[in-house]
C-alpha cells in the first residue's frame, strides 16, 4: 500500500480560554490518498474548518494542538518550526478560503500576488514565474488571461476571483490542496463550475483534496470519500455512495434525511432536533446522545470510537458488537 | 482621472472664495479701519481723505471685488503696525514655517509609523508599553507645556540646544533656510518635536489600530496559507493596506502643523507666520489677520487636493469609481 498523502492521527486542537480549555477536535484521525477527494461535512463549529486548519498549521493562539500526529507524504509536520510550516504552506499544500471577495489583497494586481507566490516557492526569473501564472490563469479557466493578469481582484466576479484564489493555491502543484467551503459564497450556478474545476485539478495532477462543506450536494459530486463530523468528532467516514446512500450513524441518517430531493414525493424533510453542544457544554459519553432517537445507558457514559463497519468506520455504540464493560458491570 | 482632479479643483476655488469673503469682512466688523490709521485728534476731513485714498468710501461689493483680485495676485494690502505690504512680510515668514511644519511632519511620520508598527506586531513588548506611554503623554499634554519642558532640560539645564529663534539661515533667492548651517538644524529640533509630537502619537495610534485591524483580514490569512514570509506579509501586505487611511490623516494633519504652529512658534519665538499673526492680533492689524487666514486656508485646500488624488494612486478601487462614475 502506498503512503498516504495527508494522515491525520489522533488530532487535538484546543483553545485556552480565560476561564477553561476548550476542545474543538478531539481525537480525529483520518488519510487523503494521492488523487482522492475526501468531503468533511457537518454543522457549524463541528470542528471542519479548525480540522483544515490544524493541517496547514495556522492554528492562532489561543488554539493550539494539544495531541496526535500530522504526516504529509509520511513526514510529520506538526510539531515543525514556524519557518518550516511556512515553507510547506503554499508549496506542499494550498488552501482555498470561503469568502473570494475577502481573499485577495484589493491594493495588489492578481498577476502580481501570484508571481510572489510562485517565487516564494520556486526558483523561477520575474518572467518566468509571470509566465507560469498566465498559464495557471488558463488552466483556471480566466478568459484571457495574458491580459487579466494585470488587473486588480476587484476587476473580477466573485466567482472569477475564485478562479485566481485556486490559481493562488495550485502555483507550486502542491500535493494537497485545503479547500474550506470553496463554494458556499458563490452563486449555485458558479458553484458547480467551481467544484468541477477543483475535481479536474485533482485528476489532472493527481492532487488530493480535502474538501471542507456542509454542502451534502457538493459532498456527492465532487467527493470519493466523506467525512461526517460531529462536535469536534468524526461520527461516520467512509465511500461518499455509502455514506449518502446507507447511513449508519443516526446523525448522518439526520444530515442525510434533511436533503431535498427534486423526486418529490410530498415527505416532510426530517430535521434532527435540538443543536449542536456548546465547546464548553460537550455531555459525557457519545456528544450526540441529547438529540439521538435511538440513545440508550451507554450513550450517557461512554464515548464511541469510531469502529470498522463495512465500508464505512462510524463511532456509535449501536454498531458496536463487542460486549460493553458498562452493560457487564451493570450485569453482575 | 482628469475630469476627477478638475472638478474636485473647481470645488476647491468654490472654498476659497468662501473664505474670501470672511477675510474680507473682518475689516468690516472689526471697527472702521481708518481709526486704526490715522491718531485720535486727526480731524474729520483728514480722515476722510485716508478712508478716500483706501478705497474705503466705495460700495461694499466694489471693494469685495478689488480686496479679492488683489488677493488673488497675492497682494494683500499694507499692514498697519509695519506699514509694509502684507505679501512681503508673509513672504518673508514663510519658509521660516513651512520649514518647521514640514520638519514636525517628517518626525511625526517616521516614529509615527515605526512605533504603530512596532506595536502592533509585537503586542506585548516593554517597548509596546513605553510607546503607548509616550503616545498618552503626547495626546493628553499641551504644546506649550510641552515647548517649556523641553526649554527648560535641554536649553536651561542641559545647554545643549538654543531655547529660541533659527539659528544662522542662509538666504537662497528669497527663501531663507536654516537647513544648512549647524545652527539652523540645532534650533530646529526641538520645536519641530514640540509641534509635531500630538501628530506623532496620533499617527502612531492610527497605524496600530489599522494594521491591527488589517493583520486580521481574510486576505493576510490567505497570505499566509500561500507561504508567504511573514516579512512580506507584514511589511508589503499589511502595510501597503494600513497606510491608505494614514495617508488621509497625515495630509490633513499637515494642515494643522501648520495653522497650530502658531502656539509652537510663540513659545520658541520662531520668527514664521504664526508669530506674526500672533502680533497681528495683538495690534489689531486685520490686513495681516486676513493675508493669514487666506493663506492657510489655501494650503488646507491644496493639500487636500494633493490628498485625494494621492489616495487614488495607493488604492486601485478608487480609480475605476473615478473613471466610470455613478
Amino acid at each position: 500500500m502506498t503512503v498516504p498523502v495527508l494522515s491525520v492521527r489522533n488530532l487535538e486542537v484546543e483553545f485556552l480560554t480565560r476561564r477553561s480549555t476548550l476542545r474543538a477536535i478531539n481525537g480525529v484521525s483520518f488519510d487523503i490518498a494521492k488523487g482522492e477527494v475526501l468531503g468533511v461535512v457537518g454543522e457549524s463549529g463541528a470542528g471542519k474548518s479548525v480540522t483544515g486548519l490544524a493541517v496547514i498549521g495556522l492554528i492562532d493562539p489561543p488554539g493550539r494542538i494539544a495531541g496526535g500526529e500530522i504526516y504529509l507524504s509520511g513526514t510529520r509536520i506538526d510539531h515543525l518550526p514556524p519557518e518550516e510550516i511556512r515553507r510547506i504552506r503554499g508549496k506542499r499544500i494550498g488552501m482555498i478560503f470561503q469568502d473570494p471577495l475577502t481573499s485577495l489583497n484589493p491594493l495588489y494586481r492578481i498577476g502580481d500576488q501570484i508571481v510572489e507566490t510562485i517565487r516564494t516557492h520556486m526558483n523561477l526569473s520575474e518572467t518566468a514565474a509571470r509566465k507560469r501564472a498566465v498559464d495557471l490563469l488558463a488552466e483556471v479557466g480566466i478568459p484571457a488571461p495574458d491580459k487579466r493578469i494585470d488587473a486588480y481582484p476587484h476587476e473580477f466576479s466573485g466567482g472569477m476571483r475564485q478562479r485566481v484564489v485556486i490559481a493562488l493555491a495550485i502555483c507550486a502543484e502542491p500535493e494537497l490542496i485545503i479547500a474550506d467551503e470553496p463554494t458556499t459564497a458563490l452563486d449555485v450556478s458558479v458553484q458547480a463550475q467551481i467544484i468541477s474545476l477543483i475535481k479536474r485539478l485533482g485528476r489532472d495532477h493527481g492532487t488530493a483534496v480535502m474538501l471542507v462543506t456542509h454542502d451534502m450536494g457538493v459532498i456527492a459530486e465532487t467527493s470519493d470519500r466523506v467525512a461526517v463530523m460531529y462536535s469536534g468528532r468524526i461520527a461516520e467516514i467512509g465511500p461518499v455512495q455509502d455514506v449518502v446512500q446507507n447511513p449508519l450513524h443516526p446523525y448522518a441518517k439526520g444530515l442525510m434525511g434533511a436533503i431535498p430531493t427534486l423526486a418529490g414525493e410530498d415527505k416532510r424533510l426530517v430535521q434532527i432536533p435540538g443543536s449542536m453542544p456548546r465547546l464548553s457544554a460537550i455531555p459525557p459519553g457519545c456528544p450526540f446522545n441529547p438529540r439521538c432517537a435511538f440513545v440508550f445507558d451507554r450513550c450517557r457514559v461512554d464515548r464511541p470510537e469510531p469502529l470498522k463497519h463495512g465500508s464505512h468506520a462510524v463511532a456509535c455504540h449501536l454498531f458496536d458488537t463487542t460486549p460493553h464493560e458498562a452493560a457487564k458491570e451493570t450485569a453482575a | 482621472m482628469l475630469a476627477f482632479t478638475l472638478r474636485r479643483a473647481i470645488q476647491a476655488i468654490g472654498v476659497m472664495i468662501a473664505v474670501g469673503v470672511i477675510a474680507f469682512s473682518m475689516f468690516r466688523f472689526a471697527g472702521d479701519p481708518v481709526n486704526q490709521i490715522v491718531s485720535l485728534d486727526t480731524p474729520a476731513a483728514e480722515r476722510e481723505a485716508v478712508r478716500k485714498s483706501l478705497g474705503l468710501d466705495d460700495p461694499v461689493p466694489v471693494q469685495f471685488a478689488r480686496y479679492f483680485g488683489n488677493a488673488a495676485q497675492f497682494k494683500f494690502g499694507v499692514s498697519y503696525q509695519f506699514r509694509q505690504p502684507v505679501s512681503n512680510l508673509l513672504m518673508e515668514r514663510m519658509p521660516a514655517t513651512l520649514e518647521l511644519a514640514a520638519c514636525a511632519t517628517v518626525f511625526a511620520m517616521v516614529f509615527g509609523i515605526l512605533m504603530g508598527v512596532y506595536s502592533a506586531l509585537r503586542r506585548d513588548t516593554i517597548l509596546t508599553k513605553f510607546f503607548q506611554a509616550v503616545s498618552l503623554i503626547g495626546i493628553s499634554l499641551p504644546t506649550f507645556l510641552i515647548g517649556i519642558l523641553l526649554i527648560y532640560l535641554f536649553s536651561v539645564t542641559l545647554g545643549w540646544l538654543p531655547s529660541f529663534g533659527r539659528g544662522d539661515v542662509v538666504r537662497i533667492g528669497w527663501w531663507t533656510t536654516g537647513l544648512l548651517t549647524l545652527s539652523g538644524l540645532k534650533a530646529l529640533i526641538m520645536p519641530s518635536i514640540t509641534l509635531g509630537l500630538f501628530q506623532m502619537t496620533l499617527i502612531m495610534r492610527l497605524v496600530r489600530a489599522e494594521m491591527l485591524e488589517v493583520l486580521r483580514t481574510d486576505y493576510i490569512r490567505f497570505a499566509r496559507a500561500r507561504g508567504l514570509t511573514t516579512r512580506a506579509i507584514h511589511f508589503g501586505h499589511a502595510l501597503k493596506n494600513t497606510l491608505v487611511p494614514v495617508i488621509t490623516v497625515a495630509g490633513l494633519q499637515f494642515g494643522s502643523v501648520i495653522a497650530f504652529a502658531i502656539i509652537t512658534e510663540t513659545v520658541f519665538q520662531w520668527p514664521g507666520m504664526g508669530l506674526l499673526f500672533v502680533q497681528a492680533v495683538q495690534n489689531v492689524d486685520i490686513p495681516i489677520m486676513a493675508a493669514y487666514l487666506l493663506m492657510v486656508s489655501l494650503i488646507f485646500v491644496t493639500i487636500n487636493l494633493v490628498v485625494d488624488i494621492l489616495y487614488t494612486i495607493v488604492d486601485p478601487r478608487l480609480r475605476s469609481t473615478i473613471r466610470r462614475p455613478a
